[in-house]
């Protein structure tokens, strides 16, 4: 047994030596550890800190092909067995949880009072950790934004394993430091969350999914134009753009049964002749995309049109109406074609491969242009001064 | 600092109108909304453009001089109390939208344009720019981000941070660089709401939104807060969102009749203003919800708006109830604090007895919908010791505020008017941790220094061995031991 193996199982009852099933895009851990509570986790890293230990986490696995491989990982932690619900404080619509709590179980939870967490579940089994260290959002981002928008409060464990909190529990409050948007999205570069609490909506009581097939991405363009721009108030809208199939438009409509009933047929009107209106999901609404190779992309709403030509061929999916979009290529497309795609995406505005083979990533700029990455380069030295934290993971190869 | 010679090398870079170092006009700036603390800057500067901004940084860095910047100084927390060694940087020469963009739904703002300009101009166009703090006619978009500002309609639409898509920043540095949520780092939701101690908003681009396609508003009135408090807990517990939901008790609507003769139905020991909007039908039909709501938890008198005059008259009484507290008493302090919504009976019940075991007069106007509360705590500044006794209760209410799981600020910001409450909400850590970040950022604690945190991090070399006197020291900020 290593000094470090001894002094880890010192202060936390499950830890055992990783193996090849634990490695993060091939880097095998050391030491896996899964912390029951707050402070058993808190005691991991300020041990992990004495002995230099790199330290990644993880929640249900469902990202963990995001990003970069880490160039280390002697400790990974796995947030899993922190799952409680803390506090659901229906009359005042929000909750508090621990960060490795599914959110699937979150929303059975939070159904039985009539209440969500307005997030998409686009990776099945996700936790909310996970999903905000990734900052992963779906369809809903179009009414209710992103993780970041939903956060209210948040503790993190540094580096030296301290336990620090920002934010808090009420929806209103602008007191000190949203560390909490700092966090999001980090990849886990900046310390560990543990603990999160979100504002809540109440559930809708009517919805309706309007699609429709258009003749193309010059069409599609036209008929999102037109929903956005008109008084439905959709909660989302979806185009799905399969390599080789038809542009699907899709709409979704929340509210009371008989007024998503009257603006699910004027969104209909807006979709054109073949229009459906129906109450079921598609099968493909806000699923992320399985390609090998996959790109995110933030772009304005009218670039709808060049996405879709860009990603001509492979498969696009996207928040047409907020311009985040995420194009799927096969692992066969070659280095030159994905160069080609990030060009022209990175003219429109932010693409970062999400992931792609090993052997890809080499000649890829993952990250494109990072604006302010100096700033984010001396944010991470603050929090994370030996860069033990998922090291080489984040933008630019924050390390 | 060294006036003369600071104020040459501005004046070379802004020429001379862009300098203000005359004694009389400098006292002009000496404090913002927030007046009983005041300090005259050493020199204001009026910088047109990101380039003289970062300029004007880069002289204070190399001089050691520390600068704030100030927007429209409607600030409640000395947000832009200036530094009487310091510049004060003004942002009311950059007015300009520089771009509307309806088919993306946002614009391009410079940070000294006026909040209800940016509607003004996109209105036309069926849009409008949602965060609408009450001082809309006067605050800057560059201050609304600064302490990312929320307002009446923020219950439903978001604070300023769910509005802007981009802020355009000179660093502390004096870099000028862009901040996004994604890719990297959300340091664009990190800068928005601190309070401009991360650097200077130069290009702010906001998202519009489109105007709802109808606005119902209530005036509810009620024999006593408790009814009141249960209309809104009965309101949200049916699963509606309102626009806005605000509320005023006696002593609030009795200032408000005094100052604007708003007509809201005498012997109220409450009135609740209820604001739903978006599709027609539905606002139709949770509006009869809420209106049955408010029946049934005792309200005794119900006024519906049939119009934009009769919608602007119910809003008349609350939007001046802050000035209009000046009409029954000499002096007073706007307090703002947050509970989580479902303690709003029982902390008005504290309220209620800390002011009269005190002999203070508290009235009370709020954000119901989301626990805001802004008791305003009156007091006669003619009397000996009666400011003193107003901000011990006032520091008691916030202290209520954080007992029940609250915030000792929703909007106005902790500036400097607060900064010793943080110790309170917050542990050591909490806030080192937040001062991480303001290291990262201002290494030399020159931006906006003694704002937010009771006692500033000594940023240091990261990490290991620290050279020479630390700025803070230096500059008689901090001290080491
Ligand atoms: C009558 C009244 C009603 C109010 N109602 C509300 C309300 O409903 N909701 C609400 O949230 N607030 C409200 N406020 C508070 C205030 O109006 C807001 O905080 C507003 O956003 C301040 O804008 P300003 O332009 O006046 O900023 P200032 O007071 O000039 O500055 C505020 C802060 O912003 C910083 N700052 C200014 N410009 C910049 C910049 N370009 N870059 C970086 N930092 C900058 C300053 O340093 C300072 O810390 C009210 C104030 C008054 C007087």
């Amino acid at each position: 047994m290593t000094t470090s193996s001894k002094a880890l199982g010192e202060v936390c009852a499950d830890v055992r030596p990783g193996d090849a099933d634990d490695a993060v895009q091939g880097v095998a851990p050391e030491h896996v550890a899964a912390p029951a509570t707050v402070e058993e986790a808190s005691e991991l890293m300020r041990v992990a800190a004495e002995h230099g230990l790199a330290v990644v986490a993880r929640g249900a696995g469902t990202r963990m092909d995001w990003g970069a491989p880490p160039r280390r990982c002697d400790l990974l932690v796995d947030t899993r067995g922190l799952d409680r619900v803390i506090e659901h404080a229906a009359g005042d619509l929000v909750v508090k949880v621990e960060a490795g709590l599914p959110l699937h179980r979150l929303s059975e939870t939070l159904e039985a009072s009539g209440q969500r967490l307005a997030l998409d579940l686009p990776l099945e089994g996700s936790t909310v950790g996970g999903t905000l260290a990734t900052a992963a959002a779906g369809p809903l981002r179009l009414r209710y934004g992103t993780p970041r928008d939903l956060l209210i409060g948040v503790t993190v464990i540094r580096a030296d394993g301290a336990v620090a909190r920002a934010g808090g529990k009420v929806v209103k409050n602008v007191a000190g430091y949203d560390l909490g948007k700092l966090v999001t999205g980090s990849y886990g570069t900046l310390g560990l969350i543990v603990e999160a609490a979100f504002r809540l909506h109440p559930l809708p009581r009517g919805r309706a999914f309007v699609t429709a097939r258009t003749a193309g991405a010059t069409a599609a363009g036209e008929v999102v134009r037109g929903v956005l721009h008109s008084a439905i108030v959709p909660s989302a809208i979806e185009v799905d753009a399969p390599a080789d199939g038809p542009v699907t438009v899709g709409v979704l409509v929340e509210g009371s049964p008989s007024g998503v009933t009257a603006r699910a047929d004027a969104a209909a009107a807006l979709l054109g002749p073949g229009a459906e209106v129906g109450e079921a999901v598609p099968s493909w609404w806000g699923r992320g995309l399985a390609g090998e190779i996959l790109i995110e992309l933030r772009v304005k709403p009218t670039d709808l049109p060049r996405v879709l030509d860009i990603a001509a061929g492979a498969e696009a999916r996207g928040s047409a109406g907020s311009g985040a979009w995420q194009i799927a290529l096969p692992a066969d497309a070659g280095a030159r074609r994905v160069a080609e795609v990030l060009e022209a995406a990175r003219d429109l505005g932010h693409a970062v491969v999400l992931t792609a083979p090993p052997e890809l990533r080499e000649g890829l700029d993952m990250w494109g242009p990072v604006p302010a990455l100096g700033l984010m380069r001396r944010v991470k030295d603050q929090f994370d001064p030996e860069h033990r934290l998922s090291p080489g993971r984040f933008a630019g190869g924050i390390c | 600092m060294d006036v003369a010679a600071m104020a040459a090398r501005f004046t070379e870079l802004l020429g001379a109108d862009g300098v203000i170092t005359d004694p009389v006009r400098l006292r002009t700036y000496d404090c913002d909304g927030l007046t009983y603390h005041r300090a005259t800057p050493g020199i204001v500067v009026l910088p047109d453009d990101a380039e003289q901004v970062a300029a004007i940084v880069r002289e204070c860095v190399a001089a050691g001089v520390p600068y704030v910047a100030r927007g429209s100084g409607t600030g409640l927390s000395g947000g832009a109390l200036p530094r009487t060694d310091g510049v004060l940087i003004v942002t009311s020469r950059m007015r300009r939208i520089l771009e509307i963009d309806i088919d993306n739904e946002r614009a391009v703002v410079e940070p000294g344009v006026i909040n209800l300009d940016v509607s003004r101009a996109v209105r036309p166009h069926g849009y409008y720019y949602a965060p609408d703090p009450s001082s809309q006619q006067i605050c800057s978009i560059g201050g609304n981000v600064a302490e990312n500002s929320g307002g009446a309609h923020c219950l439903k639409y978001g604070f300023t941070a769910h509005h802007v898509l981009a802020c355009e920043i000179v660093t502390p540095e004096g870099e000028i660089v862009t901040l996004h949520d994604w890719p990297g780092y959300d340091l664009l939701g990190t800068f928005i709401g601190a309070e401009g101690t991360l650097g200077i908003t130069t290009k702010i681009t906001v998202r519009l939104t489109r105007l709802p396609e109808t606005v119902q508003t209530l005036l509810a009135a009620f024999e006593s807060m408790e009814a009141g408090g249960a209309a809104v807990s009965a309101i949200i517990g049916a699963g509606v969102v309102p626009a806005a939901i605000e509320m005023m008790d006696a002593l609030s609507i009795e200032a408000a009749e005094a100052a604007v003769q708003c007509g809201y139905p005498p012997g109220a020991g409450a009135v609740l203003i209820v604001e739903l909007d978006g599709p027609a039908a539905e606002v139709e039909e949770q509006f009869a919800e809420v209106e049955r709501l408010c029946r049934e938890a005792g309200s005794f008198e119900i006024r519906i708006a049939a119009d934009d005059t009769a919608r602007a008259l119910i809003w008349t009484g609350r939007k001046s109830a802050f000035a209009a507290v000046g009409r029954i008493s000499p002096a007073y302090i706007v307090q703002d604090g947050v509970i989580p919504r479902t303690a709003l009976a029982q902390v008005l019940a504290r309220i209620d007895e800390l002011s009269r075991g005190s002999g203070v007069r508290v009235a009370n106007v709020f954000h119901a919908g989301d626990g805001n509360l802004h008791p305003l705590v009156l007091f006669d500044d003619g009397e000996p010791g009666a400011g003193e006794r107003a901000e011990e209760v006032s520091g008691q209410i916030l202290d209520l505020c954080i007992e029940h799981g609250g915030s000792i600020t929703g909007e106005h910001g902790v500036g400097v008017d607060k900064s010793r409450y943080m110790p309170r909400m917050f542990t050591d850590t909490d806030l080192d941790t937040m001062q991480m970040v303001r290291c990262a950022f201002d290494p030399a604690g020159l931006c906006n220094p003694g704002k937010i945190f009771p006692t500033p991090r000594l940023c240091g070399e990261v990490p290991g061995v620290r050279k020479g006197v630390h700025p803070l020291v230096a500059s008689g900020q901090a001290e080491q031991f």
